[in-house]
């Protein structure tokens, strides 16, 4: 079975004029009768840094799920450099050149980090189904797996078993793995749900790093992870978007601070 | 250590790079074609080639089950479909070879058996594949019904209740030698021991193969593997048709080993039964688990059941008591107390496990004891009721020999748990300082060989 | 076909897909709760007969339609504390194998204690004869009678669940686990008295369809795989497409039992010569009567193959 190289991913200058790299257009989702999101309209550049926030079941996670193709809209557009993927599955947006992390940690807990990393990068170097071709001969899918390790500093653990790592390193994992297959767009969902300040802080540097001239959307809670790491926030309250601007207007948009973000503002102003 | 999960050594100079004549590899490869060659010899008792012969082809057959259950985690409960249709597929391609308006050789009939196999895995594994987990198990155990009742309405494929036979002494001899006719059944023996080695070998090369780890990743996390570029559905259709090939080699062997194959024994989801219960004994989370789990089956299934008339029982039994206490098997049995040795832990196991075997051979006994005498009343009630049972003779009419034997196994089973309980403790501990000595070793090395954790 | 004909097949597909409903309406539940789909369930059924029929030789059918149940419960609950348990913690897989192994087992010790043979379990007076004469043909009081059970038993169930305390700890105990056991809860004592009353429920079954059917030790496997194929049909977890499923099942395979047509009288009459030269003629002469024992398997690789959710389904495996 021959390689097919995948079409390049969408890459920061790569996207037609105009193009966004990322796009909803009156995004919906019902569950029954509940209106989960309700009408959402996002157009993202590539190459920026979005953080998204909002209070807690506002509807980030499924925001998320809509966009990557866990779950399909109930109406409304979603678009990856400027081609429609809402109602696609989640492999085929995948190839398309989207890739996300989880909130809950979900890698490959009995294979090595080294095999997670590998198992990532497989299907955007071209090997798809062969059972013909030995995995310790494809010297491109070993190179880029050993230097994702080197990325995401778990190349001393390159032979544990991921469930054998501590959290902090599992969570460095699901980035790895997450970024491994090139995708252009890259959705972090809660990456440092559960780390202390250092790790957090450690944490973010790691994501500056790997996502150098990818589109990023990150869901947080931090505060200060997110006025140092967003080129634009998006606030989301109960399924709707209500201000998506850079984080010093967010920080003084009056919706904002009545809905959401109080006297979180000013504790990350004070103690950052 | 864990076979499964790195397809990779890691000689001297190379971390990842192609594999050179690793030492150990050719050592072990080179063991397991000795044991298949020279095993006749050893053992020289019709009933041992019989034996050996059924212990070749099964270990295909448990191999190819173990790739759907071991390393896709897809529970089935149908595989006898695709080593019975092989089968059948075989031995009319044998009977056709004989009457010449198929001119195959038999050499390659396990070929055709695995071609036929692999047909119906792609017809049917479309419909199993489309579901996971419990579903799965469900469809494959409906579908193995289905195929299995259809038998009786296609007499002339499947032979009715007779079956179809055949003779696999016909057509010109193997590679001209006129005495290779594989009529004797050391002949039949080592053609079994060849595909036995040579398929053994391309379902481990398929465990390091891009289709078979993502296979593993599909067990290990189905969801995430879609989020990765890959469609599950796909991965696990394809495995199931590799897996369903094999197994028809396997299928097809046994055409050639009974010269018989009938659709009320080839079909049937005991048959099924016997292959997941046995695999899983062996062991379903090391590659060599199923070669065990062949092993145990040809010897419970000639061996034990002419033993005694509770077989099925006492399988039932330790099955139970593996799925609670030991869910990976006897191969994993093996290579959890290696590692423990390997650490230089072992040293308070050795009266532990005596302890074990001692408690366990008297609840055993007792519970044995129990059980043939309820079976010497049900079933040869005309014999009378003396009973010989592990060289003692016992009287199921008098109340003594029940006492003592309920007496036996309440005894040695308080007695069993309390070493049960024991070892469990050990057996942690020595777990704690093994994991305290890898991460030890993680830190003062920050490298090579850390050693695997289970 | 003629209306008596349709009239006594509906009845008796009726009772016979109820009886399939009392059995798949436990199995949906215990894996509604749980996550757990227990192949022994079946097996239940059987030691419900057995049980019967013993107790019945002793103290008689109607205690023994309470007696049997309640000891298969003790069973179950028993199971579930010591094997089932401690397999909960190695995922699904292994709680479907250690189920099948209870199965086995099950099957082994019936016939240790009973033997390999029919026995002669045998329908008390009070539910021998017909209920009452159709067309000339009786309806039998004893699957009029598992019919009673069966809605009887589906009400209270259903009742249990929605209107007391302890059903609703189980249905609550059923989406969030953990949350439940940190209100106070005992959690894990809630699983073995579902797991227990599945198996009665399953036991209760076996006492009434064991004299009315037959009672052997094959009525567990050949029973086992169409309660499954229900619950695959009707759609996982779905009590109400378990029903649906049941009564369709129960009904087809009633019917085609009886009906000798094959695709070959079909064709003839029609017009279309079917001789034994006509290729396909194995398959044509089967009449619907030989392929009844196959019809729900082949629904149900229709379904997966058209509607992989099944009919009702809400719950993704």
């Amino acid at each position: 079975m021959s390689r097919v190289p995948n079409p390049a991913p969408a890459a920061v200058g790569d996207i037609a004029g105009g193009a966004w790299a990322l796009e909803l257009k009156d995004l919906r989702k019902n569950f029954g009768k509940t209106e989960i999101i309700r009408g959402v309209d996002l157009a993202v550049r590539a190459g920026e840094r979005i953080a998204v926030i909002g209070p807690n079941g506002a509807g980030k996670s499924t925001l998320f799920n809509l966009i990557s193709g866990r779950l399909a809209p109930t109406s409304g557009e979603v678009r990856l450099a400027g081609r429609r993927i809402d109602g696609l599955r989640p492999y085929e947006i995948n190839r398309l050149g989207l890739s996300r992390s989880f909130q809950i940690t979900n890698i490959f807990p009995k294979l090595s980090v080294f095999e997670n990393l590998r198992c990532g990068v497989l299907w955007s170097l071209g090997y798809r189904y062969t059972f013909l071709r030995f995995l310790s001969r494809l010297d491109d899918a070993n190179a880029r797996a050993e230097e994702l390790m080197r990325q995401v500093g778990l190349e001393p653990k390159h032979d544990v078993l991921a469930m054998n790592l501590t959290y902090a390193e599992q969570r460095a994992l699901e980035i790895g793995v997450t970024i491994a297959g090139g995708a252009g767009v890259i959705l972090l969902d809660e990456p440092t749900a559960g780390m202390s300040k250092t790790e957090t802080a450690h944490f973010i540097a790691l994501i500056k790093e790997v996502t150098v001239g990818r589109t990023l959307l990150t869901v947080e809670h931090d505060m200060g992870v997110v006025f140092g790491l967003a080129d634009k926030i998006a606030v989301v309250v109960y399924g709707e978007v209500i201000a998506f601007d850079t984080p010093a207007a967010v920080r003084a948009n009056p919706r904002v601070q009545e809905a959401y973000l109080g006297s979180a503002v000013a504790d990350a102003q004070g103690g950052h | 250590m864990n076979t499964l999960a790195s397809g990779t050594a890691r000689p001297t100079g190379y971390r990842y790079g192609v594999k050179p004549f690793n030492a150990t590899r050719v050592l072990t490869w080179g063991l397991f074609a000795l044991a298949l060659a020279v095993a006749p010899l050893v053992f020289r008792s019709s009933l041992a080639l019989t034996m050996l012969s059924q212990i070749g082809y099964l270990i295909i057959i448990c191999l190819s089950y173990n790739m759907l259950l071991g390393q896709g985690g897809m529970l089935s409960f149908g595989h006898a479909v695709y080593t019975g249709l092989g089968s059948f597929i075989a031995i009319h391609t044998m009977n056709l070879a004989a009457k010449g308006s198929l001119p195959v050789p038999l050499v390659l009939i396990p070929l055709v058996g695995g071609l036929g196999g692999m047909f119906f895995a792609i017809l049917f594994g479309y419909v199993s594949t489309k579901k996971s987990g419990t579903t799965f198990a469900m469809i494959t155990l409906g579908l193995g019904e289905l195929v299995a009742s259809m038998a009786l309405m296609f007499p002339t494929f499947f032979g009715g209740e007779g079956g179809i036979t055949t003779n696999r002494v016909y057509g010109t001899p193997f590679l001209g030698i006129p005495s290779l006719t594989f009529g004797p059944q050391i002949q039949v023996y080592y053609l079994i021991a060849a595909y036995c080695f040579v398929c053994t070998a391309l379902m481990y090369a398929f465990t390091a193969t891009p289709l078979g780890r993502m296979l593993n990743a599909v067990r290990d996390n189905p969801e995430r593997v879609e989020f990765i570029g890959y469609n599950t559905q796909r991965v696990r259709y394809t495995a199931f048709i590799i897996a369903g090939f094999f197994a028809g080699i396997g299928g097809g062997l046994a055409t050639i080993n009974f010269e018989i194959v009938n659709a009320a024994d080839s079909l049937n989801g005991i048959r099924s039964g016997g292959y997941l219960l046995f695999t899983f004994l062996g062991g379903a989370t090391y590659f060599f688990g199923p070669i065990i789990g062949a092993v145990l089956l040809v010897f419970a299934s000639i061996l034990l059941s002419e033993l005694t008339k509770a077989w099925l029982l006492y399988l039932g039994l330790i099955f139970l008591f593996m799925v609670m206490f030991a869910p990976g098997g006897v191969a994993s049995l093996i290579m959890t107390n290696l590692r423990v040795a390997r650490f230089g832990r072992f040293g308070p196991f050795w009266a532990l496990y005596a302890g074990l075997a001692v408690t366990g051979a008297l609840t055993a006994a007792g519970a044995a004891a129990l059980v043939e005498m309820i079976y010497h009343r049900q079933l040869n009630a005309a014999l009378g009721p003396e009973l010989h049972f592990l060289g003692l003779s016992l009287d199921t009419s008098s109340a003594t020999s029940w006492v003592l034997a309920a007496a036996l196994l309440a005894v040695g089973g308080f007695l069993l748990e309390q070493v049960r309980r024991r070892f469990v403790r050990a057996w942690g501990h020595a777990q704690e300082q093994i994991e305290a000595e890898i991460q030890r070793r993680l830190r003062h090395r920050g490298g090579a060989d850390a050693g695997v954790a289970p | 076909m003629n209306v008596e004909f349709f009239a006594i097949s509906l009845l008796n597909g009726v009772s016979y897909g109820l009886l399939l409903f009392m059995l798949s309406s436990g199995l949906t539940l215990i894996f509604s709760m749980m996550g757990v789909l227990n192949f022994a369930h079946t097996s239940f059924y059987m030691l419900g007969a057995y049980l019967a029929y013993t107790i019945s030789g002793l103290v008689g059918f109607w205690p023994a339609l309470v007696l049997a149940p309640l000891i298969v419960f003790v069973l179950g609950a028993a199971f579930e504390r010591y094997s089932l348990r401690r397999v909960h913690k190695f995922g699904h897989v292994p709680e479907l194998l250690i189920t099948f192994g209870l199965s086995y087992l099950i099957l082994e010790i019936v016939q240790l204690l009973w033997g390999r043979s029919t026995v002669p379990y045998g329908l008390p007076t009070q539910l021998q004869g017909p209920l009452f004469t159709l067309y000339g043909t009786q309806f039998p009081k004893s699957r009029s009678f598992i019919m009673l059970l069966a809605l009887l038993m589906l009400g209270a169930v259903w009742l249990l669940l929605t209107r007391t305390r302890v059903g609703l700890v189980i249905q609550a105990a059923l989406k969030h686990p953990e949350m439940v056991e940190a209100l106070g809860h005992n959690v894990p004592r809630v699983f073995m008295l579902v797991f227990g009353g599945g198996a009665a429920l399953a036991a209760l079954a076996g006492v009434i369809g064991g004299n009315t059917y037959v009672t052997e030790p094959a009525m567990a496997a050949s029973v086992g795989s169409i309660i499954f194929v229900v619950v695959v049909v009707g759609g996982m977890g779905s009590l109400a497409g378990a029903f649906l499923a049941s009564l369709l099942i129960g009904i087809v395979q009633t019917f085609a039992v009886a009906m000798d047509q094959s695709l070959a009288t079909g064709l003839q009459a029609l017009g279309v010569a079917v001789t034994e030269q006509t290729p396909g003629y194995e398959l044509l002469k089967l009449t619907i009567s030989q392929v009844a024992p196959i019809l729900p398997y082949l629904l149900l690789v229709l379904i997966l193959i058209f509607r992989p959710k099944g009919l009702l389904g809400t719950r993704e495996d």
